[in-house]
């Protein structure tokens, strides 16, 4: 259970992740503590994700108005929202993660893929990494995963 | 002699809030801060704050630091000292501070007391070795100094501290052996320990530590399981590798001058320790004198801020500076303290407030 | 040990400079506190307890715990963790409770 091991249960990933067969990539945010935090919301120019009625309210996204931009992940100061992309291709699902570690991972190199637990759980193919002013070093890193993984994979490991 | 209308003891988040919102309002004001520089602990969060815009979330405390102490400048009834410890409150409310190596009198008409917090110790066999080190002394240690506490680090606590440090420390390069919490759950923000997990760090509940272990310096711990009742169970020992053990076990206010100035004072574990009576408005037993920040009640930096901001606008009215805006300033600085209060994260927080209001606990 | 890059902090260190730690010549950056130095150069134990004479290292960093006291140009009793290094500063481990010549 998250409040004793910080690694979030099936019942609550369920809730959050993209409905099958969604075309395109969309938020997923693993924020399921009532925490008075609110920038998220704020962060999104569509108003995808709901404002607050009370700050401590954990974050509602409206799935219909995300269009998985990322704006959100680098203003979440838990590094709590990723993207994934299901139909990022037949082979390979799309997962957007937050970093903050160096060395920062090459474009197109393969890096080992970490679940949850900081688990190895298969290679990751390092798509893009994105950065930026706005972003305040906070680094975004475009992963293909294998399809299955969008939703395991949480990290990554360079080197070593 | 050194004359003043407000006289703000500290330059952490509390206290530069608490100087721009006086200075706001037209008062003169001066900020003394022991450091030789401005934003208190918030110089080493390099992590973003939570919270909202109003107490800057998303942005990193330590550019939280520039921008306040920034704020301060555009102020010119504003003046900051730095290096500058104060040594006492007295009767007659004079106030003493060592400056450029000189003792210093000054003569304010309202103080505001934001000396924020120390950390807390773990008891606990060899807890004096070199190598025990608490959370904060690492954070300043790796975050302003650039230096390396060490390898491998034991992390003792899993509350905000014993998390945010946890990452620091990874993102500097150091390994994290574990990080153990006594109590039955992690008592920090849940994404916090997420962000250590999925970097391979494993948080263990209900743990504690048994042992430091080594003669000059600490080469290991020993870790050990807890019962529901906070007894170590017999057989669970662990022994890690560790050069470092970092103690994140709480803060308590750094209340000595509150002390020394006679305010009526409450034992709350709740909020740290012990923590002052004040009313509403943040003004302690003995009029004039306010207090804002962790010296009040340990808390996140974002209600600190708000403190600050809260002290500094009722100090200023008190002495009769700001108009009709001032009270509506001073209503939304409470608005702001509920909503960061108002959720789970805040249940310890109002416990410890309501025991305060009612003036449960042991008098001092 | 030193940090060599970080993801989020710049360090800017001053000019570096020599001083001696029980006699011994080490090196760190002028300005920041002595135990800093002393620790990127290895040295953890910054003194003994008077009565028992265990080790001590630094504990709070910020001047509050007096855990690093040490003579510092032969003044007993500095907090290390906040007085800043200059070139040429002769600190020593402190025995007891400290002498003030």
């Amino acid at each position: 259970m998250l409040e004793r091991t910080g690694v979030p249960v099936k019942e609550q990933l369920d809730r959050v992740q993209p409905p099958p067969g969604h075309e395109g990539p969309m938020a997923v945010i693993e924020c399921f503590q009532e925490i008075p935090c609110n920038p998220c919301s704020e962060a999104c120019t569509r108003g995808a994700i709901a404002s607050f009625t009370d700050i401590n309210n954990p974050p509602v996204l409206i799935r219909e108005k995300c269009n998985g931009c990322g704006n959100c992940m680098f203003r979440c100061p838990g590094l709590a929202i990723f993207v994934i992309d299901e139909s990022y291709s037949d082979t390979e699902t799309l997962v957007k993660i937050p970093y903050e570690y160096l060395p920062l991972p090459e474009e197109g190199t393969p890096v080992t893929a970490l679940d949850r637990e900081g688990k190895p759980v298969g290679l990751a193919r390092v798509i893009k990494v994105q950065q930026g002013k706005a972003m305040d070093r906070t680094a975004i890193i475009w992963l293909a995963v294998p399809k299955g993984l969008g939703m395991t994979v949480r990290s990554i490991q360079v080197g070593r | 002699m050194t004359e003043t209308e407000i006289l703000v003891i500290g330059g952490g988040p509390a206290g530069l809030r608490a100087a721009a919102a006086a200075g706001e309002l037209g008062a003169q004001v001066l900020v003394i801060e022991e450091m030789d520089w401005l934003g208190g602990q918030l110089v080493k969060q390099t992590h973003k704050f939570f919270g909202s815009k109003e107490q800057y979330a998303s942005r990193r405390g330590i550019d939280i630091a520039r921008i306040l102490a920034g704020e301060l400048e555009n102020h010119d009834r504003v003046t900051v000292w730095t290096g500058a410890p104060v040594l006492g409150i007295y009767e007659d409310g004079m106030v003493t501070a060592q400056k450029d190596n000189r003792h210093v009198k000054i003569k304010p008409q309202r103080i505001i007391v934001a000396t924020g917090a120390a950390e807390k110790v773990l008891p606990f066999p060899n807890n004096d070795l070199p190598g025990v080190y608490g959370a904060g002394a690492v954070q300043t240690l790796m975050n302003l100094h650039g230096v390396l506490p060490g390898r491998r680090v034991l992390m003792v606590g899993a509350g905000n501290i014993g998390l945010i440090v946890s990452y620091q420390l990874l993102q500097a390069g150091v390994e994290v052996a574990a990080v153990i919490e006594g109590a039955a759950h992690i008592g920090g923000y849940l994404v916090h320990a997420a962000k250590i997990r999925r970097a391979g760090v494993p948080i263990l509940t209900r743990h504690t530590i048994k042992e430091a272990q080594g003669r000059e310096v600490v080469e290991g711990a020993v870790i050990q399981q807890l019962d529901e009742n906070w007894q170590p169970v017999p057989g669970t020992e662990q022994q890690l590798e560790v050069d470092v053990i970092c103690l994140a076990v709480g803060l308590t206010p750094l209340a000595d001058l509150l002390w020394q100035a006679g305010c009526e004072m409450r034992f709350i574990p709740e909020l740290g320790g012990h923590v002052p009576y004040r009313n509403r408005l943040l003004e302690t037993t003995r009029p004039g004198i306010y207090v804002a920040g962790d010296v009040a009640g340990v808390e996140e930096a974002s209600a600190a801020m708000v403190e600050g901001r809260l002290a500094g606008l009722a100090a200023a009215r008190s002495l009769g500076y700001g108009g009709p805006e001032a009270e509506a300033y001073l209503e939304d600085a409470l608005r702001q303290l509920h909503a960061l209060r108002s959720g789970p994260a805040g249940e310890k927080i109002r416990r410890g407030l309501e025991k305060l209001e009612t003036m449960e606990g042991v008098p001092c | 040990m030193r940090i060599s890059e970080h993801p989020i902090v710049q360090f800017n260190k001053g000019t570096k400079v020599k001083f001696t730690f029980d006699g011994r010549e080490l090196e760190g950056y002028e300005g920041e506190p002595i135990a800093a130095a002393l620790h990127a150069a290895g040295v953890r134990i910054l003194g003994h307890s008077p009565r028992y004479h265990r080790p001590r290292g630094f504990y709070c960093a910020i001047g509050n715990c007096s855990s690093c006291l040490m003579v510092v140009d032969g003044e007993p009793n500095v907090r290390v963790c906040v007085e800043k290094l200059r070139a040429g500063m002769k600190v020593e481990t402190q025995q007891g409770k400290g002498v003030i010549r």
